[in-house]
C-alpha cells in the first residue's frame, strides 16, 4: 500500500509541482479542497506562495480551516509549505493584522530590508540557505546543514522556542525554517524543489 | 555576504535540441536538453532555465513536452522563457511543472501583464527577462526576438518599472557578450542589481570561473546563468564550486 497524502488547493498556487515531488517517491496523492475531503485525510500538506491574507481567505472560502485545525489537533501528521507554513502561525502582519491557523504560537512579519550589519539585501530571500537545527526531538529527522530553496519576503517567528526545530540564517538574521507542534511540520523553504535533500524531508513526512 | 549565490545553467531550445549561438544568434546543435538538465541536477545546479530561442518565429512557447519530461528527473526550480505572452500561457507552462516564467517581448508590449502575473501566481514566479545591447558608454537599449528588435527602451529605466510593477527577479542578457566567452557586461549588470531591490541573475558571456567572481564581487550579481562553459565541458559544477569557495563567495553546499 502506497502512502497516502492530500494536498489542500484553496486556488492560490500551483500544486503540480508538490504533487509530482510526492508521486516520485511513492505517495498516493490526492488533490482536496473540501472540508469532507479534509475530514478523511491520513496526511495533510498546505502548500501555497503568494500573501497570507489570500491564502487565508481561499481557506476560509472552502470552509477548511476549521478541518485543517482539527486534523492537526488530532496529531495527524500536517505539513505546511512556504505560505502554507506561515499559515500555521497565530498571526501574520502582511498587509495589516490577519489571523492564521494557530497552530505555531507566534507571529508572520516582513523580513527586515537589511542584515544586522546594516547591509542592505535583497529581498526576496531567494535561494539556497542551510538548515541549523536547533533542536533534534520531533520524529521528523533533519540533516544539519542541508541546503534548502528558499523564496519568501516575510519570516516566521516563533513565540516559544520549543516549536522551532530548524533556523537559517540571512544577511544576520535569523529565519525560522522548520517548525512544529505534535505532528504538524512546516518548512518555510520548498522541500519539492530542494534536490535530493528536500526529497528526503517528503520521505520523512511520509514515515510518520 | 548576504546569500549564497546561485548557479543556474541556461539551456537555449530549438525545436527538440539543446542549442548554443553566439550574440544569441548562430544557433549550433548540442544535444537532448533533458539530459543535459538531468546531468546538472546530478552535478548540484541550483536552477534551470530553458528558453526557447524560436517562439517568437511561431507566436507561443513549444516547451511544454521537454519541461514535462524533465520535471519527473529535476527537483529544483525549472523557469521557462520564450513566446510567453498571457496568463494563460502562464498557467499552461507551470502545469507541465516550471516553477517560473520569464517574459521579455510580450511585458516589452504591455508592461502590465508583469502585475497580472506577480498577483495571480505570485512575484516569485515573474522573472523579467532583459536582452541588454550597449548603445553608450552606460547605457543600454531593451532588445527582444533574441536581440534581433529594438524597443527604444532604456534598460536602467526599464528594469525600476518592472519592480514597481512586482517582478520577481531579473534575467539579465547582455546580447553584446552572450556566447563570446569573454566575459559578462560587468558596468551593466551592476548598474542594473545597484538600482533594483529584487535579485539579478547574470547571464551571457562567462568563460571562466575568474569571471564568476567579477561578476558576483564587482557587479554584484545575485546569481549567475550559465550556458557555454558548462555545454562545452570547460568547467563542471564541483569545479565552479570548489572554486566559489576558495574566494569566499557562498555557493549552496552540496555533496555529490
Amino acid at each position: 500500500m502506497k502512502p497516502k497524502i492530500s494536498i489542500v488547493d484553496y486556488g492560490l498556487c500551483n500544486l503540480y509541482n508538490v504533487s509530482n515531488a510526492f508521486e516520485h517517491i511513492g505517495a498516493d496523492v490526492k488533490i482536496i479542497s473540501s472540508p469532507e475531503e479534509a475530514n478523511k485525510a491520513e496526511r495533510i500538506v498546505l502548500p501555497g506562495v503568494g500573501a497570507f491574507k489570500n491564502g487565508m481567505r481561499g481557506l476560509n472560502l472552502r470552509n477548511l480551516i476549521d478541518p485543517l485545525k482539527e486534523h492537526a489537533h488530532k496529531k495527524l501528521p500536517f505539513l505546511g509549505i512556504c505560505l502554507g507554513m506561515q499559515m500555521m502561525f497565530d498571526i501574520s502582519y502582511e498587509f495589516g493584522e490577519i489571523e492564521g491557523l494557530n497552530l505555531i504560537s507566534g507571529k508572520v512579519e516582513k523580513i527586515p530590508d537589511h542584515g544586522t550589519n546594516k547591509e542592505k539585501h535583497k529581498i526576496p530571500h531567494i535561494g539556497w540557505n542551510k538548515l541549523e537545527i536547533i533542536q533534534n526531538k520531533s520524529s521528523l529527522q533533519l540533516t544539519n546543514n542541508a541546503s534548502m530553496y528558499f523564496v519568501h519576503s516575510y519570516r516566521g517567528i516563533c513565540a516559544n522556542q520549543n516549536n522551532l526545530l530548524a533556523k537559517t540564517v540571512y544577511n544576520g538574521l535569523d529565519i525560522a525554517s522548520v517548525v512544529f507542534n505534535e505532528n504538524s511540520y512546516g518548512c518555510q523553504f520548498h522541500p519539492e524543489k530542494s534536490g535530493k535533500e528536500g526529497l528526503n524531508i517528503l520521505k520523512e513526512f511520509l514515515n510518520l | 555576504m548576504s546569500s549564497n549565490i546561485r548557479l543556474i545553467a541556461r539551456l537555449d531550445i530549438k525545436g527538440p535540441n539543446l542549442i548554443k549561438g553566439i550574440h544569441l544568434e548562430g544557433l549550433r546543435v548540442i544535444g537532448d536538453p533533458n539530459q543535459y538538465a538531468k546531468k546538472y541536477y546530478e552535478a548540484g545546479v541550483d536552477e534551470i532555465i530553458y528558453m526557447d530561442t524560436v517562439a517568437s518565429l511561431y507566436g507561443r512557447n513549444n516547451l511544454s513536452d521537454i519541461v514535462r519530461k524533465t520535471v519527473k528527473d529535476v527537483y529544483i526550480p525549472v523557469t521557462v522563457g520564450g513566446g510567453i505572452r498571457s496568463i494563460d500561457d502562464v498557467k499552461h507552462i507551470l502545469r507541465c511543472g516550471a516553477e517560473k516564467v520569464a517574459i521579455n517581448t510580450a511585458v516589452t508590449k504591455r508592461p502590465e501583464l508583469i502585475k497580472e502575473v506577480s498577483r495571480k501566481f505570485g512575484s516569485q514566479c515573474m522573472v523579467l527577462s532583459i536582452e541588454a545591447k550597449k548603445i553608450d558608454e552606460n547605457k543600454w537599449e531593451v532588445y527582444t526576438e533574441n536581440g534581433r528588435q529594438k524597443t527604444g527602451r532604456d534598460v536602467i529605466e526599464w528594469a525600476m518599472e518592472a519592480c514597481e510593477l512586482e517582478a520577481g527577479e531579473i534575467l539579465l542578457t547582455s546580447i553584446d557578450q552572450e556566447g563570446t566567452k569573454k566575459g559578462f557586461d560587468y558596468n551593466l549588470i551592476k548598474e542594473v542589481s545597484n538600482k533594483v531591490p529584487i535579485p539579478v541573475i547574470a547571464s551571457g558571456g562567462m568563460g571562466c570561473h575568474e569571471d564568476l567572481l567579477k561578476v558576483v564581487n564587482e557587479s554584484k550579481a545575485d546569481a549567475v546563468a550559465m550556458a557555454d562553459i558548462l555545454h562545452y565541458d570547460k568547467s563542471s559544477l564541483q569545479e565552479i564550486r570548489n572554486y566559489s569557495l576558495q574566494n569566499n563567495l557562498n555557493v549552496r553546499n552540496y555533496e555529490t
